[in-house]
């Protein structure tokens, strides 16, 4: 693998994360992250429609005339995610009842949208390819990890399986029901945000301006 | 093939390529999308099939560790019955039944005026399946209803289960509508349907009693048999489950069926 390749793949994991760099496709973070189940396949539509609507996007990015660029993209994207929707349907008929609009919802989601017109447009199709699977793994590993925690303290759970016994059938755990809540994965979002970017100073970001420091007496 | 190389030299910005270009995405991109939905139709009914048996295993409490849901929807016996008159269609083959596609037909459907429609479904099939559950000796003990109704968003269908005697209910459950997640979705919620169990239906004069509500009564009062604590932040949803329930309970839905079950066993 050359460096390109590595950094075009592997660098959205970290270094230009989706999530916490780049603050996109939060509300899907939200919103599938109670358990682990339906945040792994959340993250497998995106990630695979991510990767194709670049593929093809970037394979008619030199006959896409510019008047309906984002048309042409959005009918890629919104084809590509029904697709997916209907193959959920049949064969993970339970998690997508549970994923309910949020399959629908990964067209507006902004990581797609984004990559399409910040790198597909730019580059050819193998290696759009190739950012549409980096840019789903690093949506993917934050997923993952705030559903890890979620589940596991929300419910005592990974996967559904009974990690922690739960005091109501006999164990000792009693779960804390605001994981299970959105606002706990803007908490864990936000955690993690943090924890990055003290790691990785380089992303934080320059101030764009300065809260006016009133002077004395200023205040009438 | 000179056609597409001539089309595809066209500089970007003209409008006949333009035009030729959204032709052709929008066509390769239907042929995707309907050759998917297409294909994989029967595998998504079969889920769908599958989904509502489990719905009704669940409802009826037969559900149990080991036994799959094939297996215990073995003991459920399907039948067709004519709304009007409360008596069994021996004629149509519950299996192949329909009651939400003979709803919008012309030939098999009832039209509901605004005063009978309370659920707000407009139209209702003439026929509707039944779900019977006997003991050994042939004698009725649970029978589940299909129920449907308008919430928030979306017509909620589901089933309502209710003990031989008709009037005890054995439990409520929807298997398709698209409430918000969070609020009306909360319909799936176990801890809220657990309150349907064991709920009383009539009261004394014969009237449909059983209603969800905001404000129910506390448990010691003796009408708390027939209450329903209300979902909150979403009194539309609550709503629409009651008035489901009231219609299809009520002598436009499963009234008349519901007399003959008391009156004769319904067996």
């Amino acid at each position: 693998m050359n460096t390109e390749t590595r950094k075009v793949l592997l660098g959205p994991l970290f270094d230009n994360n989706p999530i916490t760099l780049q603050i996109l496709g939060i509300c899907s973070a939200l919103a599938v992250t109670s358990s682990m189940n339906t945040a792994l396949l959340m993250s497998l539509s995106l990630t695979l429609v991510t990767a194709f609507s670049n593929m093809f996007i970037s394979t008619v990015r030199n006959h896409t005339p510019s008047s309906i660029r984002i048309i042409v993209q959005m009918t890629i994207i919104a084809s590509l995610v029904i697709v997916v929707d209907q193959l959920l349907r049949a064969y993970a008929f339970d998690t997508s009842k549970r994923l309910s609009v949020f399959v629908g919802l990964i067209i507006t989601n902004c990581i797609v949208m984004g990559r399409a017109e910040a790198f597909a447009m730019q580059n050819p199709p193998g290696i759009s390819f190739l950012d549409g699977i980096g840019n789903g793994l690093g949506y993917s590993l934050i997923l993952m990890s705030v559903a890890f925690v979620r589940e596991l303290l929300g419910a005592g759970s990974l996967f559904g399986v009974q990690i922690i016994p739960l005091l109501k059938d006999g164990g000792w755990y009693v779960p804390n029901g605001l994981l299970l809540l959105p606002p706990s994965a803007f908490f864990l979002i936000g955690i993690l945000i943090w924890v990055v970017r003290t790691k990785k100073p380089e992303q934080l970001e320059v101030a764009e301006f300065k809260i006016h420091e009133p002077a004395k007496g200023e205040y009438h | 093939m000179s056609v597409i190389s001539d089309v595809l030299a066209l500089p970007n910005d003209s409008r006949k390529k333009t035009y030729i270009v959204a032709f052709v995405l929008c066509l390769i991109c239907s042929i995707a999308v309907s050759t998917a939905a297409v294909m994989l139709k029967p595998v998504q009914d079969k889920n769908k099939q599958f989904d509502k048996q489990r719905n009704i295993v669940a409802i009826a409490g037969l559900a149990q560790n080991g036994v799959s849901v094939s297996e215990a929807f073995k003991q459920v016996e399907a039948k067709v019955v004519d709304l009007q008159t409360g008596d069994y269609v021996e004629g149509i083959d519950p299996k192949t039944f329909d009651a939400r596609a003979a709803a919008v037909d012309p030939k098999q459907n009832v039209v509901l005026t605004k005063e009978q429609d309370i659920a707000s479904i407009k139209r209702r099939a003439k026929y509707a399946t039944v779900y019977l559950i006997k003991d050994q000796q042939g004698k009725l003990q649970k029978v589940i209803l299909p129920i449907s109704g308008y919430g928030l968003w979306s017509t909620l269908h589901g089933f309502l289960a209710l003990q031989g005697d008709a009037n005890t209910v054995v439990g409520l459950g929807f298997y398709e509508h698209a409430e918000t997640p969070g609020l009306g979705g909360e319909v799936d919620n176990p801890n809220w349907k657990v309150q349907w169990v064991g709920k009383k239906i009539f009261d004394e004069q014969g009237n449909i009693a059983l209603r969800v509500t905001k404000s129910p009564v506390a448990d010691s009062d003796p009408r708390a048999v027939y209450e329903i604590d209300a979902l909150s932040g979403a009194t539309l949803t609550s709503n629409g489950v009651n008035n489901a329930v009231h219609f299809w309970l009520g002598a436009d839905g499963f009234g008349p069926y519901l007399q003959k079950i008391r009156q004769g066993g319904g067996a």
